[in-house]
């Protein structure tokens, strides 16, 4: 019989569901929270009500005679190995609180009432210590010091310095002064805080965790346990949201495994509402002072850049961010001479961690909001003066970055075109009266879209299994974080290997199985993991197609994979079905093989050398975003009308995952601009509830209209590029663009909200900057 | 000190009764007596919607609802939808509209819906947008949410 296969549509920029839809809707899938293992134990943590204080005594007689509690432990029972970037941050502190979050004690009972009860009966008393809150005292020498082994409160530094800024002033006709002040906003996963740990007969932790860095995850999280590495299990259940908050080890999870350790019992921690306001990671404030200048005809001349970090009281990854802060300052737009210098400063407040956009999301409010401050200031219209500036295809970033296929140019042209920009632009400036008043602002920005080589390995190892029905299992170090991942790399492995999506297992939450990969972080995964499973695909493809061809006496090239058939590439006729070709595979006796192969992709890119100096991604992509916006002049209302986003992708994979990314960036950024506004007081989180942090609803999103570039490129998997994160970077100084041309107005310190709006319209303190 | 309760309801069409604590909040009753983990805490004050269910044809957050009011009620929840061989027509266009992500509001979200489509088969845009106001979702930006409203309501008029 001589089957005829059809040619298959490529499922590459279909709108693919994803796989694990169904379990969510039916409400089936199992977070966490929802997992109980036999003789299970609940987990709670005691916070100081301190911000800078020494322990004088702390006394958990009470809390540990209480019948039903298995376990009570403080830092006198734990090591004091910190956690974090810097390592100062001991999971139970001992002697000394530095914020209002510190872990001081923690139970672990046989009810959650019963623990709650636990912490009230424990007993402390405190000595406080003077305390500071602001970055720029705590650098001055009369400031109480954090850490002894941080003089000066120091957390981090990070400065880069390209050309001549004196030379850069000389040449400017005009030179802008200004500072920022870019607020605490934090995370805000619906699922809280949680972690379930179980240590086994032989000593082994098993901990089932919502990080989304699982390999490098053990390596930091053992120091502190006193275990090796290799003794630790990440298992990782669905997880509800992560954009970031799960790069990191933090406090509660030690905890756990501490409480687990010595209760012998599994122990799960879960954190309330409140407790995920105050002691999870927040987004990195960041204090900016810029000076930049450009000459009359709008050639950027310099950017002499100093950012104040509040780093908190300890060090996670919040401090780093200036790495990626100094690349859109330096790059991006053509600045020939640039300094950037950046200092993380402990304070005692609670500090921050990495959030989806790293420092980009404040570096692009202050550079997008600059250039149209700077193209007024030469006479320019904000097109022509970004078109003036922008970078080109092949050019290389003061930092080393090479713009291979740069289309920053492309996605201003047309997200003008598109958008009717400066024939909008220059009719709203001219309203100067009515209640409502329209606005429309531009913003760009470039992100990493092939990884990010910021450790000595930006790779991800897949392995790859075909079983005798033709069956497959991938299984990526890659996790799945609700972005989608699962969807992408079915697509994938499907388009290469001519078998239906439904066939394909992924496998990717047990550190167990799973081969090493860096984490879900800087827009890498569908670049990264994406080309694992690609190369694992191919592999399994040659692998096929050399059998079939033995078995058929065609050439392997002349074949292909085509409907879960071995075809002739010419005319589709089927040579042979793949799951009988798989099993004649296994079957043969002393020749007898599996399709079983694996790959570890390391992408062609390179650490960050002196003065951060590296290729440090295989691709980059840049966005212009166009926000439209209306202005209620009475209330300071700002409603986001429209917001139409040009992208380049590279190539779209998904368009369902591609869009769903990018608006739910919008919705963050939409909250970062507008309405997020995490209140930190004299140390204290004062608005720790979704009635007081205002996310993004639905009534707020705005009309969303797209303009993908897809120009293939060239190490991407299919073509593609990253970029969930730019989504969550550029619409917030789009929004601060397009309001200041609705009312004339400047916010330099977000979010724009209608206090802030009405007090700059009609007088009164907090305003904006006329 | 605490007296406890009896409790009788109907709970995804059947009969349960069960003993309750005053202080006890449905969601919790959901959770811990009968296994029912779809409504997830996610604020614990009614903020947030990830606890949401239908009590008598209404959509409330169980977070904040006393297991005592639901005494001579009809509750649903996801679970009672997750029967037969075909999807609901709200879960079937989450899945195929993309409405999903993380899914930790989902099934909050799948109850708002049901409750606002039995209200209104119709609902134009802003119908929709203010109907899911209570219920807050971070990974999507609601687009594909709001799409997924939609298209339910086509298939559920076409029912």
């Amino acid at each position: 019989m001589m089957d005829q296969i059809a040619e298959q549509i490529s499922l590459i920029g279909q709108r693919i569901p994803k796989p694990d839809g169904a379990a969510k809707v039916l409400g089936r899938t199992q977070y966490i929270n929802d997992m109980v293992l036999h003789r299970m134990l609940i987990g709670k943590i005691l916070r100081t009500d301190r911000v800078h204080a020494r322990i004088l005594r702390l006394d958990i007689s009470k809390a540990a005679a209480l019948p039903g509690v298995h376990a009570v432990i403080t830092g006198d029972d734990t090591p004091m190995i910190g956690i974090g970037v810097n390592k100062d941050n001991p999971p139970l502190k001992s002697g000394t609180v530095r914020c209002i979050r510190d872990e001081i004690a923690a139970v672990a009972a046989e009810t959650e009432a019963i623990a709650d009860q636990a912490l009230a009966l424990i007993e402390v008393e405190y000595e406080d210590l003077p305390a500071v809150f602001d970055p720029a005292e705590a650098l001055e020498d009369s400031a109480p010091q954090l850490h002894e082994d941080k003089p000066g409160n120091v957390g981090l530094s990070y400065n880069i310095s390209y050309g001549d800024i004196a030379a850069g002033e000389a040449e400017s006709d005009v030179v802008l002064d200004e500072t920022y002040d870019l607020h605490y906003v934090t995370h805000c996963c619906m699922g809280p805080g949680c972690v379930l740990a179980e240590f086994d007969a032989m000593g082994k932790l098993t901990i089932y965790s919502q990080t989304q860095y699982p390999y490098n995850f053990k390596m930091d999280l053992a120091p502190t346990l006193g275990i090796h590495p290799g003794d630790i299990r990440v298992i990782q259940p669905p997880v509800g949201g992560a954009f970031g908050s799960k790069l990191d080890v933090y406090p509660f999870e030690p905890i756990c495994a501490f409480l687990a350790q010595k209760t012998r019992r599994p122990v799960k921690l879960v954190f309330s509402r409140e407790e995920e306001f105050i002691a999870s990671p927040t987004r990195q404030p960041v204090r900016a002072h810029i000076r930049a200048g450009a000459k009359k005809d709008g050639t950027l001349t310099f950017r002499d850049v100093n950012c104040l970090l509040n780093n908190g009281g300890y060090t996670s990854w919040g401090a780093t961010v200036p790495y990626v802060m100094m690349r859109t300052f330096s790059g991006h737009f053509r600045v020939p001479n640039v300094e950037f210098k950046s200092t993380a400063v402990y304070t005692n407040n609670p500090f921050a961690g990495s959030f989806r956009g790293y420092g980009n999301v404040q570096a692009t409010y202050v550079t997008a909001t600059l250039m149209d401050k700077m193209a007024e200031a030469v006479g320019m219209n904000p097109i022509a003066f970004r078109l003036k500036n922008a970078q080109e295809p092949g050019e290389v970033t003061p930092q080393g970055s090479l713009l291979k296929d740069c289309a920053l140019a492309d996605c201003i042209t047309i997200a003008a075109e598109k958008t009717d920009f400066l024939k909008i632009y220059a009719a709203n400036a001219k309203v100067e009266t009515g209640r409502y008043r329209r606005g429309i602002g531009i913003a760009t920005s470039l992100h990493n879209a092939g990884g990010a080589k910021i450790h000595k390995s930006d790779g991800c190892g897949t392995i790859l299994t075909m079983d005798d029905y033709a069956r497959v299992t991938l299984i990526t170090g890659a996790s799945e974080i609700g972005q989608g991942i699962d969807a992408v790399i079915t697509q994938i492995v499907a388009e290469e290997l001519g078998v239906p999506m439904a066939s394909i297992t992924i496998v990717n939450d047990d550190s167990a199985i799973g081969p090493w990969d860096v984490g879900v972080h800087a827009s890498r995964t569908t670049f990264i993991a994406g080309n694992g499973a690609r190369r694992a695909a191919i592999k399994a493809k040659a692998q096929i197609l050399a059998a079939a061809s033995k078995e058929a006496n065609v050439p392997a090239e002349e074949m292909e994979l085509r409907g879960g058939h071995v075809v002739q590439s010419d005319n589709g006729v089927s040579i042979i079905r793949l799951d009988r070709l798989l099993r004649a595979m296994h079957f043969a006796g002393e020749d007898a093989e599996l399709v079983m192969v694996t790959d570890y992709y390391e992408p062609p890119s390179e650490p960050e050398g002196d003065n951060h100096y590296g290729d440090m991604s295989a691709a980059y992509a840049h966005a212009a975003y166009v926000a439209e916006v209306e202005v209620d002049t009475m209330t300071g209302h700002v409603r986001v009308e429209k917001m139409t986003v040009v992208q380049d992708v590279g190539r779209v994979v998904n368009g369902l995952g591609i869009e769903g990314q990018i608006e739910g960036g919008i919705a963050m950024s939409i909250g970062y601009g507008l309405t997020e506004d995490l209140r930190i007081e004299n140390g204290i989180v004062k608005n720790p509830s979704f009635r007081d942090y205002k996310v993004a609803t639905a009534p707020e999103m705005p009309e969303i209209a797209y303009h993908f570039i897809e120009n293939d490129t060239p190490e991407g998997p299919f073509g593609a590029k990253g970029i969930a994160e730019l989504p969550a970077i550029v619409p917030a100084p789009a929004i601060a663009n397009a309001v200041y041309n609705a009312i004339g107005v400047r916010f330099d310190n977000p979010p724009i909200t209608p206090e802030k709006v009405a007090r700059a319209l009609h007088g009164g303190q907090d305003g904006g900057d006329q | 000190m605490s007296s406890e309760l009896e409790i009788s309801f109907i709970l995804n069409g059947q009969a349960r009764s069960l003993i309750v604590a005053p202080s006890a909040v449905a969601l919790s009753v959901l959770r811990d007596d009968f296994d029912l983990t779809a409504a997830k805490k996610a604020c614990g004050e009614g903020e947030c919607g990830a606890c949401t269910i239908i009590v008598d044809g209404a959509s409330v957050c169980s977070c904040i609802l006393y297991a005592a009011d639901l005494d001579g009620r009809n509750v649903q929840t996801v679970e009672g939808l997750d029967a037969g061989d075909t999807l609901d027509p709200v879960q079937a266009a989450f899945i195929e509209t993309g409405a999903v992500q993380c899914g930790y509001c989902t099934p909050g979200m799948v109850m708002q819906i049901k409750h606002l489509l039995a209200e209104n088969p119709d609902p134009d845009e802003a119908a929709i947008r203010r109907g899911l106001e209570g219920n807050i979702c971070r990974c999507t930006g609601y687009s594909k949410i709001i799409d997924a409203v939609k298209s339910a309501a086509i298939t559920m008029r076409a029912g």
